[in-house]
């Protein structure tokens, strides 16, 4: 019995949901980012999962599309983190609950 | 044939244990270097998911651009913070705790729907084999981006540019031009230089 369809799809559910929960349940600014970076990576096994079953080449474009933006968010990303850590000298998110000083 | 799927089935399990082992550590863990070091642990086993999908391509890409330049750059940002274990604290919610084993429960009966009704649904796969399959490969991938997808290829070229300019202005010192007045041997001079301020 080889891996099925759904069993890619269910692990991709469950890898999505521990990211959610860590984001939800983490306070550093730098562990919430690595979660979101977790849900971006379970979306993209749906995608080639479904790419790959079906015989069609257009997931595979869209995850590397998807890893593109996520390299863009992630610089972008660690650059609002270092600006915060320099304002407030902290990384917890709750001393960062207001934009202004 | 029967053994060499057995013998992916039994890739398939160790791969989805090292993602879900290294998710969990990844949430539970303390110190954000150590959940760095586990995300690539679920970055190298969805690299090999990619692999057994037939999609050599994205895993190449998956283990080059995050397992590598991604996770460099937050481990870098860590190191260079100088970022401290987390403190326990009391949950920001009361009901937080009653809602994550209520989202626990919806993920659970979501995950044996998909395992029951995906499982057994007429989808046939037109190409079982995935050896013989073109379409993971670097070929059909790239002919697809420069042709199918060229305009979504050029906008993602010019996002990762604005991302560029918009993580140097952001990271970087701010710099301000200030007059300062200085004696020089006697003689008032006004001379204009920038000057280092850590904080606007």
């Amino acid at each position: 019995m080889t891996p099925q369809l759904s069993w890619y799809l269910a692990l991709s559910a469950v890898m999505f949901t521990i990211g959610v929960a860590g984001v939800i349940l983490k306070r550093n600014a730098i562990s919430m980012f690595m979660c979101i970076e977790l849900m971006l990576n379970s979306v993209n096994l749906t995608f080639v999962a479904f790419s790959s079953f079906f015989n069609n080449l257009n997931g595979q474009l869209f995850v590397f599309i998807v890893m593109a933006v996520a390299a863009a968010e992630a610089a972008v990303g660690l650059g609002i983190i270092i600006a915060l850590f320099r304002n407030r000298e902290s990384l917890d998110v709750d001393d960062a609950n207001l934009l202004k000083l | 044939m029967i053994i060499a799927d057995l013998f992916q089935t039994l890739i398939w399990i160790v791969l989805a244990g090292l993602a879900i082992g290294s998710g969990i550590a990844m949430v539970v863990q303390r110190n954000p270097l150590y959940a760095a070091i586990s995300l690539i642990g679920v970055f190298i086993s969805f690299a090999g998911f990619y692999l057994l999908l037939g999609a050599p391509f994205i895993a190449a890409v998956q283990v080059i651009v995050y397992a590598g330049a991604i996770m460099v750059l937050v481990v870098f940002v860590i190191m260079l913070l100088n970022v401290e274990e987390e403190v326990r604290k009391p949950l920001r919610l009361k009901f937080l705790v009653p809602a994550a084993i209520f989202g626990a429960a919806i993920l659970f009966a979501q995950a044996a729907f998909i395992v029951y009704s995906v499982g057994d649904s007429p989808v046939r796969v037109p190409n079982a084999d995935a050896a013989d399959s073109q379409i993971g490969l670097t070929k059909t991938i790239g002919t697809g981006l420069f042709t199918d997808y060229l305009l979504p290829f050029e906008i993602t070229s010019i996002l990762i540019l604005m991302a560029i300019v918009g993580a140097i202005t952001l990271a970087r010192r701010q710099t301000v031009l200030l007059l300062v007045e200085e004696d020089y041997d006697g003689k008032k001079q006004v001379e204009r230089r920038p000057v280092k301020i850590d904080k606007l």
